[in-house]
């Protein structure tokens, strides 16, 4: 629905009260990114910790969602158990045009159910039911009961956890709909300190469209660009999985915990590779025909006659990196089974591939021993990783709780710190150079997608701080604007400014079309804020020793740039937090204002 | 008269591209339940997806059951709906073995009109537009086509 508002539905699951509620703002944050700041800033308690029962799960789309392609992202924002600050994390499946056609900008969950639950929203229901029998059972055993229980396959999207979540891993994602996920920094934590095992949302609404031919028109031609032209050909065809040779090549693949960044053997789980004998079939988050998502499969021999089983895993870049090269497991196959595993107990793959790897360097190294990790880790040794990843799930002893809980708090704990592989948090599959490092150490989301610091990396520009600074921020910018729309950000080559304007000009959109610049840089500003309000000090994060080690196809990393691009980022961000923003000011006369402490 | 196949739905990705355009272009909606033709998992996202399509009776079940006149038979199998006439009773999505009838909130009901609309933007090439009798035996796309139309 086009509206100058913003219709939010708020859940109390203590209380078990709905209140859906209209709130200002459209053209100073948009929605998306900047809409899930606006309600923490109203809902959120700045002071209290992730999992006090009052903090807000917070699940915003925006004013394209649904009606353009690709506009199919839904903006997940929390209190992070991994930092304790205010972290977005952003899913498609069909999360975005379920909660589009169930009629809200936003859904606002606080408060713990007394019992294990459900909540189910739809445009004409609200429910919350407990559903206690399916605690502890993995994400599979979930998803199969919840799609019997619950109304409107195709049209829905099941939003769940694992035991991971339950947990309250700071690792445990939240899986919408198989194969998509809100991965990182904990959002399935966040889920399992509410006692919420899945949010059921059935997109059953539908809306007039705006009487002019515009909007038609303008849909048509960024219908072409994303199937008829080659810019969306990366995806469509190997995925990101393509990224892997690419990385290899320009020695840019982190292997065994970064020990290397290329190598020979990587050719066994390439994107060419996972194609060639991997691949069954791809699919797609609803509104996109780009169809991104690759669907491999794994068949397990059960019986000692020939009786197999089958499953099908999605996979990625990411995932491909995290269980393949940094744990050196260079087998399609093998990769699949590790990223079945991590699945199943709902783990973000990407943080617990990182960890392991570390874990592996830190047993040969004896800084733990086998009474901690239980299974012999060894790189390549794919059956303990699968059995390190079911002990990361159920956080089967200290050390594993710890190991789940970051890298970093394990390496405090037992040493090991230089050779811990986190940028903020487990680090992303590039290892591209200073750029993408400073990147993703002080990003916002510390992810890969923040800001393209590995594209800078691989300009042949020189050393100028500045600059690099420059890139990043504005960059950041572009993207947190395509974030609140809510864009895929792998559509950001067809979205460009132009084509924003016109979209959101022919729905109806016109002032925010005419404020692009200004409200990205708000939205930029206002998360920026309440990250630092939250505890986030930039100045203080640190690049462990291992990635000044290493070498890429530039050379060997130059610590002292990295240094001084780190200091002068942190500065940056540092200037963006203390501006004031106009839409915070503008909230707390409304009041629902929360006093925060924030040191 | 051409009606709407579903021939290669095995290539389906599920990203409803065609109901939102028949949504958006034939019935001036976003949405994708108010559309002539609506994608579900079938049994999951791991098993694929299913249309939810008219079949192109004739005659049709739906047109004997509208109480109204509002549905007649389309020549060439399907029906012609003429809403003004329609008093949103749902016998039509009753009558209708293979739920292909969409009723919304209020009870308008939606199916496909088989004008190909959606055809283009689907990026597999799933569906097509095409002579189809029932009589003949079908050859090369028809023959697909005519597999997926009576399965």
């Amino acid at each position: 629905m086009i509206r100058d508002h913003f219709r939010v539905l708020l859940v109390d699951l203590s209380s078990g009260r709905n209140t859906i509620t209209d709130i200002d703002g459209r053209n100073a944050v948009a929605g998306g990114s900047g809409l899930a700041a606006l309600l923490f800033e109203k809902y959120g308690f700045l002071g209290k910790p992730w999992d006090d029962p009052g903090q807000p799960l917070i699940f915003a789309i925006g004013p394209l969602t649904g009606y353009f392609p690709l506009m199919s992202k839904t903006v997940c924002a929390f209190k992070s158990p991994y930092h304790d600050q205010y972290a977005e994390s952003h899913g498609g499946g069909r999360s975005a045009l379920s909660l589009r056609f169930a009629d809200f900008d936003a859904l606002v969950i606080t408060g713990r159910a007394k019992t294990p639950s459900a909540l189910i929203v739809g445009s004409r229901q609200i429910e919350i039911k407990d559903v206690h029998y399916l605690w502890g059972t993995d994400l599979q055993v979930a998803g199969k009961i919840l799609r019997r229980m619950f109304p409107g396959a195709g049209h829905r999207t099941i939003l769940r956890i694992g035991p991971a979540g339950e947990r309250l891993s700071p690792m445990a994602c939240i899986t919408a709909d198989t194969y998509r996920h809100f991965g990182r920094l904990g959002g399935g934590a966040v889920m399992g300190s509410k006692n919420l095992k899945a949010i059921m949302i059935h997109g059953d609404g539908s809306f007039l469209l705006p009487e002019n031919k515009d909007y038609i028109k303008v849909f048509d031609k960024v219908y072409k660009d994303m199937t008829d032209t080659d810019m969306m050909s990366k995806y469509h065809n190997l995925g990101t999985p393509g990224n892997v040779r690419v990385m290899n090549d320009l020695k840019a693949l982190p292997i065994r915990n970064l020990q290397a960044t290329a190598d020979p053997a990587t050719e066994g789980i390439t994107g060419e590779r996972f194609a060639e004998i991997a691949l069954l079939r791809n699919a797609a988050c609803a509104g996109c025909p780009v169809g991104c998502i690759h669907i491999g499969f794994v068949r397990e021999r059960f019986q000692k006659e020939n009786r197999y089983i089958y499953r099908q895993i999605s996979y990625d870049h990411e995932l491909i990196f995290a269980v393949g090269s940094m744990l050196g497991v260079m087998d399609c196959f093998e990769v699949l089974k590790l990223i079945d595993v991590a699945e199943k107990m709902g783990l973000d793959v990407m943080s617990p591939g990182v960890a392991l790897a570390w874990a592996t360097e830190a047993l040969a190294k004896g800084m733990i021993t086998e009474k901690e990790t239980l299974v012999p880790l060894a790189f390549g040794n794919t059956a303990s990783y699968e059995a390190a990843l079911e002990h990361m799930g159920y956080r089967t002893n200290e050390f594993y709780h710890l190991l789940s809980q970051s890298t970093t708090k394990a390496a405090e704990r037992y040493g090991g710190g230089d050779f811990a592989c986190v940028l903020g948090q487990e680090m992303a599959g590039y290892a591209t150079g200073e750029a993408f490092f400073v990147s993703q150490a002080l990003g916002f989301r510390h992810s890969h997608l923040d800001a393209a610091g590995y594209s800078y990396d691989q300009k042949p520009k020189g050393k100028a701080v500045e600059d690099a600074v420059k890139f990043l921020i504005k960059d950041e910018k572009g993207r947190v604007f395509l974030t609140s729309m809510v864009s895929c950000l792998f559509a950001r080559s067809v979205y460009n400014d132009e084509v924003l304007s016109n979209c959101l000009k022919s729905i109806g959109y016109g002032t925010l079309a005419d404020n692009m610049d200004a409200v990205a840089g708000e939205i930029q500003r206002l998360r920026w804020k309440l990250r630092v309000r939250t505890g986030y000090r930039p100045e203080n994060v640190s690049i462990p020793k291992r990635f000044t080690e290493i070498t890429t196809w530039k050379g060997q990393i130059d610590s002292a740039f990295l240094s001084s691009l780190k200091d002068q980022y942190a500065s940056a961000i540092r200037d963006l937090a203390s501006t004031d923003t106009t839409a915070s000011t503008s909230e707390k006369k409304e009041g629902h204002w929360h006093i925060e402490n924030t040191t | 008269m051409k009606i709407l196949t579903t021939p290669r739905m095995e290539r389906c990705i599920g990203c409803h591209s065609c109901s939102l355009a028949c949504a958006r272009l034939v019935h001036k909606r976003l949405s994708w339940d108010t559309a002539g033709i609506r994608i579900r998992s079938s049994g999951g996202l791991s098993t694929g997806f299913e249309t939810r399509l008219c079949m192109a009776c004739d005659p049709a079940p739906c047109v004997a059951a509208c109480p109204t006149g509002a549905y007649s038979q389309r020549k060439g199998g399907g029906v012609v709906v003429r809403i003004k006439l329609c008093i949103r009773c749902g016998a039509c999505a009753k009558a209708c073995p293979v739920d292909a009838i969409y009723l919304d909130a209020t009870g308008e009901p939606f199916v496909c009109i088989h004008c190909g609309r959606c055809v283009p933007f689907c990026p597999h090439d799933c569906l097509e537009l095409t002579e189809f009798s029932r009589g003949t035996t079908p050859s090369g796309k028809e023959a697909a086509a005519s597999e997926e139309v009576e399965s």
